[in-house]
């Protein structure tokens, strides 16, 4: 089993979506890896590394009565990776403000111009349709020093925009 | 000296609840060394606990005192049936673990401890320990009661609102 894929799925979320994904992979000697799943604005999408001996084609015909039968969007792609590469954060960024056209856009370009590479990023709208506010929480590498990131936020601050910056030391134990 | 193996998840073992140490002989002294040259054999870990050698005594070693960006600490410890007598605050931070590899998840521990135990002779020590240090010898306590960090990771989700909720927002 050498080959590597990405399954993406979006449809309206329902209950059953993972089982019946699963199922079928499972029952067609597929391999799960690392996966992302999860229910964003009534849809359920999820991305998730498979590893099979079929070709790309074969996973995408086995799939895809169920992705009709559940009205659900499935996407195989043949990628190039593997298990066991993660990458260890050194710092977490959490932002929150009145949510507004360009926070994330203005948030993550001063990062990104300050070293930060992104690993994994989690936001989320709360608040209500007439004050939603935006909250937003990264892990990332801080390969030009957290201090960097920390000065690269300050100006934000005057935006009305709040940004944390707290260095995240892995304690092994 | 010896560099012990280390116990892998899933191992049935690392579930086992470990027993009070009561003899501090000579066979005991051994152990304690080979287990902190195994801690150091490791991947920069800050601490060990017994039982992830498979041996199941109440014993852990702790030193966070090299850390890249210092914390507060008291140095390198050999901790013999300790027992945390009280606990304030809470923290949520970043876990790994020796016997889990490849994997890290965030846990939520408290801020400061007070922490009674026996040093590596028998003799009763007592330390006030807050941050990273008490993280390391919560992680490492519940080695000792058969728990991994894998029992208590919470996702960063949870950590979001948790936060939301207790800073009075």
């Amino acid at each position: 089993m050498s080959n590597w894929y990405m399954i993406t799925l979006v449809g309206e979320d329902r209950p059953g979506i993972v089982a019946a994904l699963t199922d079928k992979l499972y029952a067609a000697g597929c391999h799960l890896g690392e996966a992302s799943m999860i229910r964003l604005g009534g849809n359920f999408t999820i991305m998730v590394m498979v590893r099979s001996d079929a070709a790309q084609g074969e996973l995408e015909t086995l799939l895809a009565e169920m992705a009709q039968d559940m009205r659900l969007r499935i996407h195989v792609d043949a990628i190039e990776g593997g298990l066991h590469r993660h990458l260890e954060p050194d710092v977490q960024i959490a932002v929150h403000g009145a949510d507004r056209s360009g926070i994330v856009a203005r948030v993550t370009n001063v990062l990104a111009k300050a070293g930060l590479n992104i690993l994994e990023l989690e936001s989320d709208v709360g608040g209500t349709d007439d004050k939603p506010i935006y909250i937003m929480v990264i892990d990332g590498q801080a390969l030009e020093g957290v201090e960097a990131l920390e000065a690269a936020v300050q100006p934000l601050h005057d935006e009305g925009i709040e940004v944390s910056v707290h260095p995240v030391e892995t304690l092994i134990g | 000296m010896a560099i012990l193996e280390i116990l892998e998840y899933p191992d049935e073992r690392l579930k086992q609840e470990s027993l009070p140490v009561e003899d501090f002989g000579t066979e005991f002294q051994g152990f304690v060394d080979d287990l902190e040259e195994t801690r150091l054999a490791g991947p920069g870990a800050v601490g060990i606990a017994a039982p992830q050698v498979g041996c199941f005594q109440r014993v852990v070693i702790v030193d966070v005192s090299k850390m890249r960006k210092p914390v507060p600490n008291h140095g390198y410890m050999v901790l013999v049936n300790p027992e945390i007598t009280q606990w304030e605050g809470y923290e949520t931070g970043r876990e790994g673990c020796l016997s889990v590899p490849d994997f890290t998840g965030n846990v939520i521990r408290a801020n400061r401890i007070h922490l009674v135990a026996k040093d590596r002779h028998g003799e009763v020590i007592e330390f006030d320990m807050e941050g990273f240090e008490a993280r390391a010898v919560q992680h490492e306590i519940d080695h000792l009661d058969g728990l991994l960090f894998l029992d208590r990771v919470v996702s960063r989700r949870t950590d979001v609102f948790r936060r939301k909720v207790y800073k009075g927002r």
